[in-house]
């Protein structure tokens, strides 16, 4: 076990810090919240969606199916405190604090392209860690192969999980080389702000080659494996959604074509563009997948 | 009771229905031109013309079992219930064609083609196209009327059709769209649990 700062500062002040935080919320601009990532070169020059479009259009089954219910309804989440239990094949298991995972000064921030399987995308300015760097500090184990995932269950404050809608927790899975691949961070800001509940407050995963479900949210457990992990979407429709969710034009979802999407704040007419192999990524990643057949590990 | 309620629909125009049944599309409007609509107002107006089709579907539906369970007569409306269903469904279709897929012909035909959900839809806005074509004075006296009641019958299947168009187009299982499928199988049921010989002989008693 090891201590974080909420354990070791007096319970008074920790819950005065706590209605410092709620206050401050409120005023989205105050510079006490505000979180600053070093800019990177893996930030695409793209215009990136606004707050507006970023924060209002989620998929976040935990507080409903409609794209507005994460944001209707997320506030209710408790963020803080908050703690990942790092388990399995690490050398120092245990629970982490945020501080622990993505230390202020080593936050950066990543402009990235966002695929979603629906065939919509944005891009949004996370701020983040490189998901290697904690790996590296829990000390992966030689036999580890695969890292998995797991959002909260606390039906509680997450009102889509008191329905049966996905086998809750939402778990989702990498192999080790995706998850120590410099693209894939793990979140805890955007746009300079803490990471709003509905974008998977307060820590969640971004993996810019991949469709958006992959990008786990709101995550208490990080588990080394030597199988293949369990995936929620995979093990519900294992027919449309594959394991490695790869953004690919040329493998179709067996409800639509993914050679095209449409940006999300593009207007009435905005029109549709072409999807990219790996969302734009593939000089990066690529070589992942070099000898696998993608139209058949999709 | 009932005699004061047919006679008081007797008097209303149908050109009433004609302006309810374009609120929708004028609140639609509305909120398009002064930003009412969400993130993404493209999938709002798509899915917003599409569920009013429906609705105007069922509604048409509906008006002969209210008729043989209630016997409140709504058949002078039932020709503008159906060709406002139609409205909405072919705007739906437009919208998908130009804001959504904007005229990719190509890609649209294969997907219709190879998905479900849009094969099912395509269906039943063709078989509805045909219905809507043939609303008219006209076309009874020339098709014969029994002629023209068989291919009427075509709602029978275009509108679950719609309805597993609905269904099939989300991810998980959707509560809104099944329970209007049901709604759809019971009035269709009620056609066939009350047929028309038993219903004359009540009307006639």
């Amino acid at each position: 076990m090891k201590l974080t700062w909420s354990d070791v500062t007096p319970k008074s002040s920790w819950l005065n810090r706590r209605s410092f935080l709620a206050a401050g919320a409120a005023l989205a601009a105050s510079p006490a919240l505000g979180l600053t990532g070093k800019p990177s070169g893996f930030s695409t020059d793209a215009e990136p969606n606004s707050l507006k479009d970023i924060t209002n259009y989620n998929n976040f089954y935990e507080f409903g199916t409609g794209k507005e219910d994460p944001a209707r309804y997320a506030s209710a989440l408790t963020t803080d405190p908050w703690s990942v239990e790092i388990g399995g094949l690490v050398e120092r298991p245990g629970s982490y604090g945020l501080e622990d995972i993505a230390p202020d000064n080593e936050l950066e921030e990543r402009i990235y392209r966002l695929r979603c399987v629906e065939a919509w995308s944005m891009v949004i300015p996370w701020i983040g860690v490189p998901l290697a760097s904690i790996l590296n500090r829990v000390g992966v184990q030689p036999s580890a192969k695969y890292v998995a995932f797991e959002t909260l269950v606390r039906p509680e404050e997450m009102r889509g999980q008191k329905r049966p809608i996905l086998d809750w927790p939402y778990r989702e899975g990498l192999r080790l080389d995706e998850a120590m691949h410099p693209l894939t961070i793990l979140a805890t800001g955007l746009y300079s702000d803490p990471l709003p509940n509905q974008n998977g407050a307060p820590l969640r995963l971004v993996v810019p080659w991949k469709y958006g479900f992959k990008s786990i949210k709101s995550i208490v457990r990080i588990t080394l494996t030597d199988s293949e992990p369990f995936a929620t979407w995979n093990a519900l429709q294992p027919r449309e959604y594959g394991f490695y969710a790869n953004v690919n034009p040329q493998v179709d979802h067996p409800r639509w074509s993914q050679a095209t999407e449409r940006k999300i704040g593009g207007g009435l007419f905005g029109g549709r563009q072409e999807t990219l192999m790996f969302n734009g990524y593939a000089d990066q990643v690529a070589s992942l997948y070099e000898g696998m057949d993608l139209s058949r590990q999709f | 009771m009932r005699q004061q309620v047919n006679g008081l629909l007797r008097r209303v125009p149908v050109w009433t229905v004609w302006l309810a049944g374009l609120l929708p599309l004028t609140l639609l409007l509305w909120d398009t031109l002064t930003g009412g609509l969400g993130i993404d107002p493209v999938r709002d107006i798509e899915h917003r013309l599409g569920r009013t089709a429906l609705y105007f579907l069922i509604a048409s539906l509906a008006v002969t079992p209210l008729l043989r369970v209630a016997g409140v007569s709504l058949m002078k409306f039932r020709r503008a219930l159906g060709l406002l269903c139609f409205t909405y469904a072919g705007l739906h279709v437009l919208s998908w064609l130009s804001m959504d897929m904007s005229f990719l012909w190509a890609q649209m035909g294969r997907d219709i083609i190879k998905r479900p959900y849009l094969l099912l839809g395509m269906t039943g806005f063709a078989l509805l196209a045909a219905l809507a074509v043939t609303s008219n004075n006209a076309s009874i006296r020339h098709m014969g009327a029994g002629a023209w009641r068989r291919l009427h019958k075509l709602v029978y299947v275009a509108a679950p059709l719609v309805a597993l168009h609905w269904i099939l187009a989300l991810k998980t299982f959707p509560v809104t769209p099944g329970f209007w499928l049901l709604v759809i199988l019971a009035l269709l049921g009620l056609r066939v649990a009350i047929p028309r010989p038993l219903a004359r002989k009540r009307q006639i008693a």
